[in-house]
């Protein structure tokens, strides 16, 4: 893969393909934003609308979220994390796998803005990009950056940014592999006293303003009704009460516990910059240990809380 | 702290611990009476939200308890549950909730006195780790006592 253009010309043609052959009636990818730093999902239905799929680092929400409410053909242009994302609605029946046509890209991984308007003071006007590079120009200059240095944090440690075995078809070159997460800093912290560890997570939701964009955004929650709009019983109340904050985001990552893929998706959606997926992350290196369950890696793997061992550990039950 | 009674709330399985609370009282076996218990058809009812709820309301502790592993009355409820009690334990103590307040037990119907001794061993952690103030929801404060 030589450049950008090449790339975004490939995933056009594998695009208007699949419509060919019908193997999708619709193809889910994204196209360019309308405002620097954005990038759109876009749904082709015609080879006309092929045209304007475009690979971006900007992506914020996860296609894979979209499947479950579809109810015909679908082919998804897809990062390694919305790969991933597909295989659990699959393996958790929320979309058919004939129905889908997994068409992989090689990701370098997702750019943060934050991070990259931290190392830019300067007003930026226009952003493009390369394949490892973000290209910025202002008012007489222009600076450009490479991709590895600004990620989003999730996508520093992904452990799949070729999903060459999930995909159907694969576009793009492999991306070098990256350390995975090793959670050090979660285990720094479990050893501090109780005090310090609330203080902690009470601290990384304290601007929450329980607007619910992290489960909208969130492939996971396809719930017909969450538990947080419930009212009989209400489990949280609508007031923005800290401890009901708390409650929100705890059962948030229990819902999402072995089945989270690290998308980033509700992190990119907050309005409030919160770490949502300290939260998650608790509990992904829990699944880890215990059942050695990577969410997504296969079609065939069921979820490690519908199933079960009769030798789980489990040594704290008196 | 001396007089400070600990408010537990118990989920008990119907068909095991619930069943051994009962031969504990009918054998006249002495427990605290601190817990109020909540019964259940199975652990594998047991919603993660019930024990985050207890706590929301002011509960200083929780102990779930239910049949061995392998006696479940529906087959593999508790073997469910036991994984769920895994990540929840965890969870729960990883956000700083002290370790001696939530509890899980697996006690059959015939086994009071393990009952009884389970039930002091809760009472008295609990107690140990005092009352609940950091995760609660905090009484709503309306500014009546300056206007009183």
């Amino acid at each position: 893969m030589t450049s950008l253009a090449d790339l975004n010309q490939n995933i056009q043609t594998a695009a208007r393909r699949a419509l060919a052959d019908g193997r999708a009636e619709v193809v889910f990818g994204y196209r360019q934003g309308t405002a620097p730093f954005t990038a759109a999902p876009h749904f082709a239905r015609t080879p006309e609308d092929c045209g304007q799929f475009v690979w971006t680092s900007f992506a914020r929400v996860n296609l894979a979220a979209y499947l479950p409410k579809y109810p015909g053909k679908v082919a998804l242009i897809a990062r390694g994390c919305e790969a991933r994302s597909a295989v659990g609605q699959v393996v958790e029946s929320q979309f058919p796998r004939e129905n889908l046509y997994v068409i992989g890209v090689g990701c370098q991984g997702m750019v943060d803005p934050e991070a990259v308007l931290a190392r830019e003071k300067r007003p930026i006007r226009e952003v493009t990009e390369d394949l490892t590079t973000i290209n910025l120009a202002g008012d007489g200059w222009t600076a450009s950056l490479p991709k590895a240095e600004v990620l989003r944090r999730n996508c520093k440690t992904c452990v799949c940014r070729t999903p060459k075995d999930l995909a159907d078809e694969m576009l793009g070159g492999d991306a070098p592999p990256l350390p995975a997460d090793d959670f050090a800093d979660l285990k720094a912290l479990a050893a501090k006293p109780p005090q310090e560890k609330m203080a902690y997570f009470k601290g990384l939701v304290k601007d929450c303003l329980r607007c619910y964009a992290c489960r909208q955004a969130c492939p996971l929650c396809y719930c017909p009704v969450c538990f947080v709009d419930e009212t009989r019983p209400q489990w949280l109340g609508k007031s923005n009460d800290a401890m009901d904050t708390f409650t929100f985001h705890l059962l948030r990552a229990f819902h999402c516990a072995g089945r989270c893929t690290s998308c980033g998706a509700c992190e990119a959606a907050c309005p409030m910059d919160i770490k949502l997926r300290e939260f998650n992350r608790l509990l992904e290196e829990e699944v880890q240990k215990d059942w050695q369950f990577v969410p997504g890696a296969s079609w065939d793997q069921k979820p490690p809380l519908t199933t079960y061992r009769p030798d789980d550990e489990a040594d704290f039950i008196k | 702290m001396s007089d400070f009674e600990p408010r537990i709330v118990a989920f008990f399985c119907n068909w095991c611990t619930y069943g051994a609370a009962d031969l504990a009282g009918v054998s006249r076996l002495d427990y605290p009476p601190n817990f109020r218990v909540v019964r259940l058809p199975c652990t594998g009812r047991l919603n993660p939200k019930y024990i985050i709820e207890a706590f929301k309301r002011g509960a200083d502790g929780v102990w779930v308890s239910g049949c061995h592993p392998g006696d479940c009355h529906y087959i593999a409820g508790n073997y469910h549950a036991r994984r769920k009690f895994v990540l929840l334990h965890h969870m729960i103590e990883a956000v700083g909730v002290e370790p001696g307040r939530l509890h899980f037990s697996w006690i059959s119907s015939a086994e009071a006195t393990k009952f009884q001794e389970v039930a002091r061993e809760v009472v008295e952690k609990v107690r140990a780790s005092g009352p609940n103030q950091s995760f609660r929801k905090a009484e709503l404060d309306l500014g009546l006592a300056e206007v009183a």
